[in-house]
């Protein structure tokens, strides 16, 4: 077997795995393979922030002695992955796609990265991001926007967009990245792969750079529903680092895999099929919807009435744990630091010129409703409507194993169309919001191409908390069920 | 609700940003614009409910972990991106005149 370097990009994360258990496959060609596709096609997608080439190579060499040796350290070992650059990682730049962050080196690793390490896969790089992983298109990238892989004036949506531009390109065969509202769901859905955000505390947060820490989970985004498993298995856990890190012990995420939807409940939301949902996306979603009864799952209608506040009392939450968190942005530890007279001063200069306008316009409406005489009436109350959001779902969990709807309203938009306006642009994660409300695990799963614009639709899956097996299998059925996508037409013409 | 120049102005000092005049009547209008939006939460009666201030459930993670010692940087680590440092201090503008 000679395989080409386009042979190897379009290998899945288990397949590229198997090939090295197998000695038919050297990490070395996989990661070269990789490097060649990334400097093919990255100046026009322009996935990554940072490529670490000679680190790979390095460790795709020492992958290479381990399989000879027969001392693989996992499935994974060896196989090329990258991370959103919102994960710290010891001695390679962490920006958090913040020029406020520009050149900042951590000192210590991130848990899910030092498990991916430990499982031996092969950290090729960094991946764009909104900046502090706030937006729905990457577009707020202090350095620079990401394309569509599938249509180049097209935004990959975000804020994990280069996460998911990244392994639609087939540059990596996997990557992490974060979901606060959508983060990994929406990208997925835009750029045609599988996402998953797991349940909030399945996932160490240790060393994750916190935009809204009651919200904010790490999850993978993979080519097929397996790799999604694979990774979820090697991150997910305790972490004594992370006081929000579940002690439950982690599931068998392959055991049930292809257990199929025979008998399985599908729950689906009045308020997500009324009005405001493009006919195309209804289409797909609706004809995977028919899959799934023809599997021998059950659709039952359910309701979650307060769906509809979720945006508002995100956009209150988030702003507000945020408006804290970015309090350590001050010039003086780490990061930028703007010359000033005064200590104040430094303070004032430095998140002027360090921040970009999303973050900015977040702290300040978190800053507002969290201020004195503000406090009750907006974030109290936002915390009030979650609590009610919660329950809408432990109600319908009562009728149903998972719940099924479209990622978005709409296919991914063009660059440049949602800009100017932050609300359109919130409006975006109108369906994926309400899973980080309630703390729940959410996928996004491709089900077909836009009939118009012939763009990557996602179905979006919900579980009952910390059920991701439950949730991978539902994923699983469809994937296996639906024809598989194309390659998109950036990674089909390049050889 | 509209967010008044003067507000913009009190809220940016709060969080020790220093907008530009052009900043302040960008996010006056945009703020306006997302605070209109929230309103909609005034509807819910949510006078008998509790906010959900965790989103772990109770007993899902340890409360505390053991108080043992673990390492942690060392100076040099924790110092190495500082912008400006001296010694094994983080070196600041004057604060007291």
């Amino acid at each position: 077997m000679s395989p080409t370097a386009t042979d190897l990009t379009a290998l899945s994360l288990r397949e590229a795995g198997a090939g090295i258990a197998s000695r038919a496959l050297s990490s070395r060609e996989l990661v070269e393979a990789s490097l060649a596709r990334i400097a093919a096609t990255d100046g026009k997608v322009r996935a990554f922030l940072a490529v670490a080439a000679d680190r790979a190579r390095a460790e795709a060499v020492a992958a290479d002695a381990r399989a000879a040796t027969g001392g693989r350290l996992s499935e994974l070992d060896g196989v090329p992955i990258a991370v959103k650059d919102l994960f710290a990682t010891k001695g390679l730049a962490t920006t958090a796609g913040s020029r406020i962050l520009e050149g900042f080196v951590p000192p210590y690793d991130a848990t899910v990265i030092e498990r991916l390490q430990a499982a031996g896969a092969v950290l090729v790089g960094k991946l764009n991001m909104d900046e502090f992983a706030m937006g729905s298109s990457t577009e707020n990238s202090g350095y620079h926007p990401t394309a569509n892989p599938w249509d180049l004036t097209r935004t990959p949506g975000g804020s994990s967009g280069g996460s998911a531009a990244a392994v639609a390109a087939r540059q990596v065969h996997g990557t992490l990245g974060t979901d606060t509202g959508g983060s990994i769901r929406l990208p997925a859905s835009f750029c045609g792969v599988v996402g998953l955000k797991p349940t909030y505390g399945r996932v160490s947060r240790y060393g994750v750079v916190a935009f809204a820490s009651s919200l904010d989970q790490v999850g993978p985004l993979a080519r097929t529903v397996e790799d999604a498993a694979l990774l979820l298995g090697r991150i997910a856990g305790h972490d004594p680092r992370d006081m929000t890190s579940s002690s439950r012990p982690v599931d068998d995420y392959l055991a049930s895999l292809e257990a199929g939807a025979r008998g399985l409940r599908i729950g689906l939301p009045r308020e997500w099929f009324r009005g405001g949902l493009d006919a195309g996306v209804e289409r797909s979603v609706r004809a995977a919807l028919a899959a799934y009864e023809k599997l021998g799952a059950k659709l039952v209608e359910i309701s979650l009435p307060h769906s509809k506040y979720g945006i508002a009392a995100y956009y209150l939450i988030a702003p507000a744990e945020a408006s804290s968190n970015l309090a350590r942005y001050d010039g003086i530890r780490f990061g930028l630091r703007a010359p000033a007279k005064g200590l104040r001063e430094t303070f004032s200069e430095t998140r002027e010129k360090g921040f970009g306008a999303e973050p900015k316009r977040r702290i300040m409406l978190g800053t507002y409703a969290l201020s004195s005489g503000y406090y009750d009436a907006y974030y109290l109350r936002a915390q009030k409507v979650r609590t009610l959001i919660r329950r809408d779902f432990d109600e319908a969990f009562r009728s149903c194993d998972v719940v099924a709807g479209p990622v978005a309203p709409t296919v991914a938009f063009k660059l440049g169309e949602r800009t100017e306006d932050p609300l359109q642009m919130y409006l975006a994660d109108v369906f994926t919001i309400t899973c980080n409300l309630a703390a729940l695990p959410g996928m996004s799963v491709p089900c077909g191409l836009h009939a118009e614009s012939g763009m990557p639709v996602g179905l979006q899956l919900l579980g009952r908390p910390f059920d991701e097996a439950t949730l991978l299998r539902a994923a699983r059925a469809i994937e296996r069920e639906l024809p598989p996508l194309p390659a998109p037409p950036l990674a089909a013409g390049v050889s | 609700m509209a967010l008044s120049l003067e507000e913009v102005r009190r809220i940016a000092a709060l969080a020790r940003l220093r907008l530009s005049p052009e900043e302040e009547r960008t996010f006056a209008e945009q703020l306006s614009a997302i605070l209109a939006h929230v309103e909609q939460l005034k509807e819910l009666d949510v006078s008998e409910v509790e906010p959900m201030t965790h989103a772990l459930a109770a007993g899902e993670a340890p409360a505390l972990r053991a108080d043992e010692p673990t390492p942690s940087l060392e100076p040099g680590e924790a110092l190495a991106n500082a912008p400006a440092r001296e010694g094994t201090f983080f070196k600041v503008p004057r604060i007291i005149e």
